[in-house]
């Protein structure tokens, strides 16, 4: 199957890891990946901010990139839920039909990595092993927006060593939303609070998300409390393998493992 | 707070006080979970929940669809029944034929039952200018009115006080507006509801005016009918010669079978019971008693305008999205400035408000509450447990986004947006911003400037790798060398 993959611009930039343990494991599945260059940004946060003139450009461009692929994956439930839910709305208001039909005929090929893994693919065992304990943390566009309910932790159940813990109020927002975190800096520091003490609360060495979007929100309070607990990419954890490394003695403080040598697979480190 | 506290809009100013309230933190988080747990359980215990959601969303869209041919229907079938109805296009005016009722019985006192609309136009303000008094008589309103406090929620105004404050409150205030709470009361809940009703007694038999809202109107037989746990609604629509309800016009259904789909989600939404204990239905004027309807536009028709922020008027007050919502449990009723609160009050305040002219309807107007209505749509993380929860399924988030669109931005911010979609419109320029942070990632402070310094107050920002990952697509040729 030809799947492009479609990385995000925060992935990309500032997650390269996350993106590397995407193609291990779907060449590990047997996936052809190819990755458009062209493909920026999905246009999220200029429209969730109130600018979807700007937005409307960038599902243009993302819409024409990702033409004519059997499939498209990305390791973000919110980009996934930006694609398949704003788009048909966007292409509602912006002018030209051929954005609408451009729309119809992409956004349904987008897929969650855990969708794309579980409905596609039809595999939960994806040969993962990983003994730590994990907490799992929903995040909302995966949780409410794609309903992506319990194929992520049906995923993670099968991991070789992994010990999944239940995360008390787990469906709660962690207070990222986006610009939210900055145009709300209080609230969203009282909800990143709550979900801090939940995940203490849960007793694991790593925090899992299907977002690198939250995990940097919550990561960033945890590193500053100093709280020696480890953000995860769900795609890192399933891309691990026994035969890999283990974790750097930086781990996550984000000052261990160097980006960029290209082995790139389970470094939750890489932060 | 920090440095970003300066020159912030209204609501995060407002919220950035009240997260450091512990008493107010500590009095939502114990009743919003509360609420949250009970309505979860007897809504989950419906099978056709869902069914029942889309049949309430369905109605009222139709309803509002065909809102002049109900109206003027509703209208014949109350003055059949021997009600009079009079239209009122804005507060002002709502305002003023209530206080003109009210003064032509003589009267210079009112009671109140529960009513959102009419705090909406602040009517007890506008009546007390004319002299008259209104006494609140729902157990809550009657602690926000005996307290001088602002309502902060819509089903239970009083929610940020607790049994403690509320005794204070009794012992400090009753005597003056009638019967005193006695010197010795503890802050037992039965004990306080005990002060309450010896003292709205009084208010109840001594009262020849009362005001009302309601839940819902049907078209087909010209009924009002209202929900409530306490009964003192009640007293106020059967004791009293008078009865004036101040009803919007979106609180209309067609036909009194419709009822059957309300009087399930209403309940199961609101209090989390599977049937309030009281409900009242009346239609037109009873032997002896003299009703007044008064339907109130008050911004709705321009609402019903936009195809988008519409459904807003669907609502039927029943507050499960305040409960569920995360921003609301930790920024309290108040901070939103409006009496419509949460979630719901972010979407539907800034239209109402805005709908003042038809020209000012693609901006917000800069007005006193224009800082504060720009702000109220970026209330929120856009989580979406407010449209999990609603009943008649309004798309919160989907307003927001659809309202932030229409608000002014800051300059600082516009030219940010711009800039990052010039760089997203060119791979090329985001590799050379991507390289350009690999390159300066070492010199990144730990606390950003400017607006950033909101994220790196509480929030360590992440390490910069050193090759973003579409260089390291070129330079290993995917992975493969
Ligand atoms: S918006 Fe929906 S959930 Fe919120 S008060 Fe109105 S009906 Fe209830």
């Amino acid at each position: 199957m030809r799947v492009a993959l479609f990385i995000t611009c925060v992935n990309d930039t500032l997650f390269p890891g996350t993106g590397r343990a995407v193609v291990t494991l779907l060449r590990r599945l047997g996936c052809e990946v190819g990755f458009p260059r062209a493909q920026t940004c999905c246009g999220q946060m200029h429209l969730t901010t109130g600018y979807p003139r700007e937005a409307a450009r960038l599902a243009r461009r993302l819409t024409d990139v990702f033409a004519g692929y059997d499939a498209v994956v990305t390791p973000s439930g919110s980009c996934a839920a930006m694609v398949r839910e704003q788009y048909p709305r966007l292409a509602r208001t912006a002018p030209g039909p051929s954005f609408a039909e451009a729309v119809a005929e992409t956004a349904p090929k987008v897929h969650d990595l855990s969708e794309f893994l579980v409905d596609v693919l039809g595999v939960t065992d994806v040969g993962a092993s990983f003994p730590h304990r994990v907490v799992y943390h929903p995040t909302c566009h995966s949780l409410r927006g794609l309903h992506l309910g319990d194929r992520p932790a049906r995923l993670l159940r099968s991991v070789r060593g992994l010990e999944l813990v239940p995360l008390p109020g787990a469906e709660e927002c962690c207070g990222f939303g986006g610009t939210f975190a900055v145009k709300n800096p209080a609230v969203s520091a009282a909800m990143c609070a709550d979900k801090v003490h939940n995940v203490m609360a849960a007793g694991a060495e790593v925090l899992c998300a299907a977002d690198n979007s939250c995990l940097m929100h919550i990561g960033g309070a945890l590193r500053r409390q100093r709280a020696g607990v480890r953000i995860m990419h769900l795609a890192e954890i399933l891309a691990a393998t026994g035969d890999d490394p283990p974790p750097g003695p930086g781990a996550g403080t984000g000052k261990g493992a160097e980006a960029g040598k290209g082995e790139g697979v389970g470094k939750g480190a890489v932060r | 707070m920090s440095g970003t506290f300066l020159g912030m809009p209204a609501f995060p100013r407002n919220a950035a006080a009240a997260v450091q309230d512990s008493q107010l933190r500590f009095n939502l988080r114990k009743a919003t979970r509360t609420i949250r747990g009970k309505r979860a359980a007897v809504v989950g215990e419906l099978p056709d929940w869902a069914a029942l959601r889309e049949a309430g969303k369905q109605i009222k869209d139709h309803t509002l669809r065909n809102l002049d041919r109900y109206l003027l229907q509703l209208e014949e079938a109350v003055t059949r029944a021997g009600g009079h109805v009079h239209w009122a296009a804005d507060a002002a005016e709502a305002n003023r034929i209530v206080a003109g009722l009210v003064e032509a019985t003589g009267e210079t006192s009112v009671v109140k039952v529960k009513s959102m609309a009419t705090q909406e136009i602040g009517l007890n303000e506008a009546l007390a200018e004319r002299g008259i008094t209104a006494y609140e008589t729902d157990l809550a309103e009657l602690i926000v009115q005996l307290g001088d406090d602002w309502p902060s929620h819509i089903l239970v105004p009083a929610i940020h006080r607790n049994r403690s404050e509320i005794r204070e409150i009794f012992r400090e205030r009753m005597g003056e507006w009638g019967r005193p709470a006695p010197e010795d009361l503890s802050d037992d809940p039965r004990a306080l509801a005990e002060a309450a009703r010896l003292h709205l007694r009084e208010r109840f038999l001594a009262s020849e005016v009362a005001i009302s809202g309601a839940n819902f109107m049907i078209a087909e037989t010209g009924t009002l009918v209202v929900l409530e746990s306490e009964g003192n609604g009640r007293m106020c629509l059967t004791l009293p010669r008078t009865l004036i309800s101040v009803v919007g016009i979106e609180k209309l259904l067609p036909a009194w079978r419709d009822l059957e789909v309300f009087l399930q989600l209403l309940p199961r939404s609101s209090t989390g019971e599977r049937m309030n204990p009281y409900t009242s239905t009346w239609t037109g004027a009873v032997e002896g008693q003299e009703f007044h309807l008064v339907l109130l536009d008050n911004g709705r028709t321009a609402v019903l305008a936009d195809e988008v922020g519409r459904q807003a008027l669907r609502c039927i007050r029943c507050s499960a999205c305040l409960n569920v919502c995360p921003v609301y449990e930790r920024a309290g009723g108040h901070a939103y400035g409006s009496v419509y609160p949460g979630p719901i009050g972010a979407i539907l305040t800034p239209q109402l408000r805005a709908s003042g002219t038809v020209a000012s309807r693609d901006r917000l107007p800069p007005s006193a509450t224009g800082d504060l209505d720009a702000s109220l749509p970026y209330a929120s993380s856009l989580c979406g447990a407010c449209f999990e929860v609603c009943p008649v399924a309004i798309d919160i988030p989907e307003v927001l986004v659809h309202l932030r669109a229409r608000t002014p931005h800051p300059r600082a911010e516009r030219l940010g947006m711009r800039a990052a979609g010039w760089v997203f419109d060119r791979p090329v320029r985001l590799a050379r911003a991507q390289r350009l942070g690999g390159r300066l990632r070492r010199f990144l402070p730990r606390r950003l400037p400017g607006p950033l310094s909101a994220w790196t107050d509480t929030r360590d920002i992440p390490d910069v790798p050193a090759e973003s990952f579409r260089d390291w697509w070129d330079r290993t040729e995917g992975g493969t060398r």
